[in-house]
């Protein structure tokens, strides 16, 4: 890569003990706990992280089993209730909203910048200690009793009605909510202030774009949930009338402060995979991200529409036919944006040079998953069509298949790409990609069914349906489907950890990749470049012309070099 | 088996679900369309442009602003023509007709209570006719639910401190499934019910007989009926003949039997001549009746004597179903509604899976927190 003043050599002609590296330099176990690297803290996630996520895929799991039978298996309907609930809380508040942004966020955003670290190294430690506090309450929670209100905690249920261990778990939800502002703000200092000399604002690769976009969510929205969850357990505690009419307060008040975070905190999930998703496009095509302007402002678009959209939950719940149609327009608006990701990586690919390894083989699968995740969102945007489907099965499914679909294939997309500049090491391709293809099927068997199943009128969170056998194949499909994707996800678990002992050594760049992560030695040093490099044009000056031309002229040497073969070369003798 | 049951739509059964399907179904052709624009692009190009595939990457394109305009304008202007058609809908699934027939929803922990407008109640069902426009106006007594019929297409949330209404003309007979679908608690995913929706006039009877499908008779109606079931008024008539003697005036009369003894006709007597005839024949008859021991129920035998001692004195025959038609709410004590509430339930549902017996209703607000506190 010819876009900066510093290449590579440089760099390691610089590097006295090469070496030595950010998970080398230190082994002791107070230096992980009281790091300040980015890196390391990023690494101090993905261990956390990984386990609520299993935690929560296990909750997930007992439900599919569950839902097999129209009259239950193994759970009393109370139990089924706190499990649900447990898979909400686990996977949306310690998973999804944190997983991409504080791993990859964490880890790359210097990185890509040429910044030392993040601005405020301390502030990034706390935030996982808060993270930790919070998500440490949460399991306190689940294990002293558990809660069944679901995620969504609706009052005057939650508040004046269960009698679950609510306010353990909310306070939770506070304190890890924290942890999400401060690093939206270590984000957004960092992103303004510590970029290398020349790393203009429309040179920032995509993923810094969304990235950006992400905290500014992040800063606005999440101070509105965690006072409104705090008002919750005051009113459980003091009777402080809020939410309850009871009481004299107002129910669906909550829904609109709660909405006004959980909406945009659905795009809080969703931009960092559309931030993955970019990356991987244009690294595994081989060419600039197609209308790269449109992809960057297109984020921006979607954290300002994004938070007007909230009302959309409600079109059932009493709020006014006119304030439901204006947020039905909005909504339909807030669509726009994410088509125009959507084209434009398509038209990314077109001309590019396409190596289908696994990161792309899961970016691919996104592009298909996320756009039936968000056509079907229409039907749920449009107040006339949402009122038969809201919180049904074709809810569960929409929503899976923008936050499994979406976020995860995306998470997975970028644990594979960027594994081997985390650990130094590179896990078995071939594996991996029969992997993203078991997690892709099983995937669409597990939640397609839903969208039927839904429309045909299944309501969410119910334990029973005996009245309704007619449900019970499409359980079945989903339960078979889950199987599936739970052992899609364990594989990568296996193959993960092996190439941690035994994979090859990864090389600074073992993708061919362009960014400045790529520029520096993996796994990277503390400081992440011994030399401050200087940014001279954008991260994606691919040439897809040339490579093809050199690719053409590879295949020509290797069929003069086999004249006997048989056929013509493939693109297999490339490598 | 259920398990090869694959229904592909709901039942649609009210005007809402004429008009929410086609909506729904051009949704559909969009998201199929437009899926299929994506997923046959992107592996379109993916075959295509695979490293070392021969096809040209002469001129590659970078920016394109008419390309990015034409995918922003052409999904907006769908996007648009959709939310007009979707709030078109909308507005109409949120305006009654002026002259919709109003029928009143209460939800509570774990129960569906109605209120028709005459004062009939029903629990976990909802009868409606079809052909005509039905409001529903809703509130909670407690926490949120939603009341949904999948096959009317209609849902709405029921609010605790608040009403809310939803309409529907249902257009087809049958029984349809009412779900809560606004968690609720433990079992909520047991507060359901049907909707049955009925020929108007059936279910004008249906009103007027207070919530039962035929009109609730006196225990001398009952019997009465019985009386002509069973053809007792084959032989028993009234005046005595050749095979049996006349029952008319019969009770609280000396009988005098063949055997020379002799007895008062009161009930047991009544009761002992149907189901053993044989061990007290009056005076001048034969052993010619049938025996009725084990072919009528207790509760049949019981309606047949109360007919019997009224036989032939008039009062058989007293017109009471003004009386029938309000008897159900004079049933209900206004004082401790809750319990005859419960009793309701179970008269009129005894089909009905939902029917399981319902937990106390107080005030479990105070009991949850209250239990809350001790836990700690």
């Amino acid at each position: 890569m010819s876009s900066t003043v510093n290449p590579i050599g440089e760099q390691r002609s610089k590097t006295k003990t090469e070496e030595v590296n950010y998970l080398n330099i230190e082994n002791t176990i107070s230096s992980w706990l009281l790091t300040g690297d980015h890196k390391r803290i990023a690494l101090l996630y993905l261990v956390s992280t990984s386990f609520f996520f299993f935690l929560g895929s296990i909750a997930a799991g007992l439900i599919r089993y569950e839902l097999t039978s129209p009259a239950g298996v193994v759970l009393e309907s109370d139990t089924y209730n706190k499990v649900f609930t447990s898979h909400g809380v686990i996977m949306v508040f310690t998973f999804l909203v944190v997983a991409i942004p504080a791993i990859f966020g964490n880890f790359l955003i210097p990185l890509m910048i040429g910044a030392r670290d993040l601005a405020f190294p301390r502030l990034n430690l706390g935030s996982w200690y808060m993270y930790m506090t919070g998500g440490t309450l949460i399991l306190a929670g689940m294990i002293f009793g558990g809660v069944d209100t679901g995620w969504t905690f609706y009052t005057p249920y939650s508040s004046m009605y269960s009698n679950t261990q609510v306010s353990l778990v909310l306070v939770g939800i506070f304190i890890a909510g924290f942890s999400t502002i401060t690093t939206g703000i270590n984000f957004v200092v960092t992103i303004h202030k510590m970029r290398a000399p020349g790393m203009t604002w429309f040179r920032l690769p995509l993923f810094v774009w969304a990235m950006y976009a992400t905290s500014l969510m992040m800063i606005l929205a999440t101070p509105v949930v965690a006072i409104t969850l705090l008002l919750v357990v005051f009113e459980r505690t003091f009777k402080l009338p809020i939410f309850s009419p009871e009481l004299g307060g107002d129910p669906v008040l909550f829904q609109h402060l709660f909405w006004f975070y959980s909406h945009p905190a659905v795009y809080i999930m969703i931009l960092p995979a559309f931030a993955v998703i970019s990356e991987l496009i244009a690294n595994f095509s081989r060419k600039r991200v197609f209308g790269y302007h449109f992809v960057a402002f297109s984020s921006l678009a979607i954290a300002g529409l994004g938070f007007l959209v909230w009302g959309h939950h409600m079109f059932v719940t009493s709020q006014s036919m006119y304030e439901s149609i204006v947020f039905s327009l909005i909504s339909i608006l807030v669509a726009i944006p994410s088509a125009i990701k959507i084209f434009n990586w398509m038209a990314t690919m077109y001309k590019g040079n396409i190596r289908l390894q696994s990161p792309m083989i899961y970016a691919i699968a996104f592009l298909m998953i996320f756009t039936i995740g968000g056509l079907t969102g229409l039907f749920l945007g449009l107040a006339g069509t949402d009122i038969h489907l809201t919180a049904t099965y074709f809810v569960v499914a929409h929503f899976h298949y923008v936050m499994v679909g979406g976020t995860m294939l995306a998470y997975l997309g970028a644990l594979h790409f960027w594994w081997p500049k985390m650990t130094g090491r590179l896990y078995s391709e071939g594996i991996a990609k029969v992997n993203a293809v078991i997690v892709f099927i099983g995937f669409n068997l597990t939640f397609f069914p839903q969208f039927i199943v839904g429309w045909l009128g299944m309501p969410r969170r119910y334990h029973y349906y005996y009245f309704a056998p007619e449900f019970q194949a499409y359980h079945i499909m989903s339960t078979l489907g889950s199987s599936v994707l739970g052992l899609g996800l364990i594989i990568p678990a296996f193959y993960l950890t092996m190439s941690l002992f035994n994979g090859p050594k990864a090389g600074d760049n073992p993708w061919d990749a362009h960014g400045l992560e790529w520029e520096t030695t993996s796994p990277p040093p503390t400081t992440n470049f011994l030399v401050t490099p200087i940014v001279l044009d954008e991260v994606y000056d691919f040439d897809p012309e040339a490579e093809h031309a050199a690719d053409m002229k590879a295949l020509e040497d290797a069929q003069n070099e086999h004249p006997k073969r048989h056929g013509k070369a493939g693109p297999e003798d490339l490598n | 088996m259920s398990f090869f049951n694959f229904p592909f739509s709901p039942p649609q059964a009210s005007n809402i679900a004429h008009q929410y399907d086609p909506v729904f179904y051009a949704l559909c052709f969009l998201s199929v369309l437009f899926t299929a624009i994506v997923t046959i692009g992107v592996i379109f190009f993916a075959v295509k442009y695979k490293a070392g595939t021969t096809a040209s990457r002469a001129n590659p394109l970078y920016e394109h602003l008419p390309l990015e305009l034409t995918w922003t304008i052409l999904p907006l202007i769908l996007g648009l023509g959709m939310f007009y058609i979707g709030t078109v809908l909308y507005v109409n699934m949120k305006t009654p007709p002026k002259d919709a027939q109003e029928i009143f929803v209460i939800g509570k922990q774990w129960m569906w209570h109605v209120q028709h407008s005459n004062g009939v109640r029903e629990n976990n069902t909802l009868h409606v006719p079809i052909g005509k426009p039905v409001k529903l106006t809703m509130i909670s007594q407690d926490v949120l639910h939603a009341f949904y019929i999948p096959a009317f297409r209609v849902q709405m949330g029921v609010v605790p401190g608040r009403y809310t209404q939803l309409w529907f003309t249902a257009t087809q007979k049958g029984e349809y499934h009412i779900f809560c679908n606004m968690y609720c608690g433990t079992q909520h995913s047991e507060m359901g019910g049907k909707v049955v929706a009925m020929d108007p006039s059936d279910y004008a009877d249906w009103l007027a007989n207070g919530g039962q499908s035929t009109a609730p008779m006196s225990m001398e109606q009952a019997g009465a009926k019985i009386y002509a079931r069973v053809h007792c008024d084959n032989c028993h008539g009234a005046e005595d003949t050749l095979h049996a003697p006349s029952l008319y005036g019969i009770y609280n009369k000396r009988r005098v039997f063949a055997d020379g003894t002799s007895a008062i006709a009161d009930e047991a007597y009544l009761r002992d001549s149907i189901t053993r005839p044989y061990d007290h024949v009056t005076a001048g008859y034969g052993q010619t009746m049938p025996v009725y021991q084990g072919q009528l129920s207790e509760e049949d035998l019981i309606n047949l004597v109360a007919y019997i001692k009224v036989i032939g004195t008039g009062q058989a025959n007293t017109p009471t179903s003004n009386v029938s038609r309000h008897s159900a709410p004079t049933a209900v004590s206004s004082t401790n509604e809750a319990s005859a509430l419960s009793a309701n339930a179970v008269q009129a549902n005894t089909e009905d899976p939902y029917a399981t017996p319902t937990k106390k209703v107080g005030s479990p607000a105070v009991g949850a927190i209250a239990a809350e506190g001790k836990n700690r």
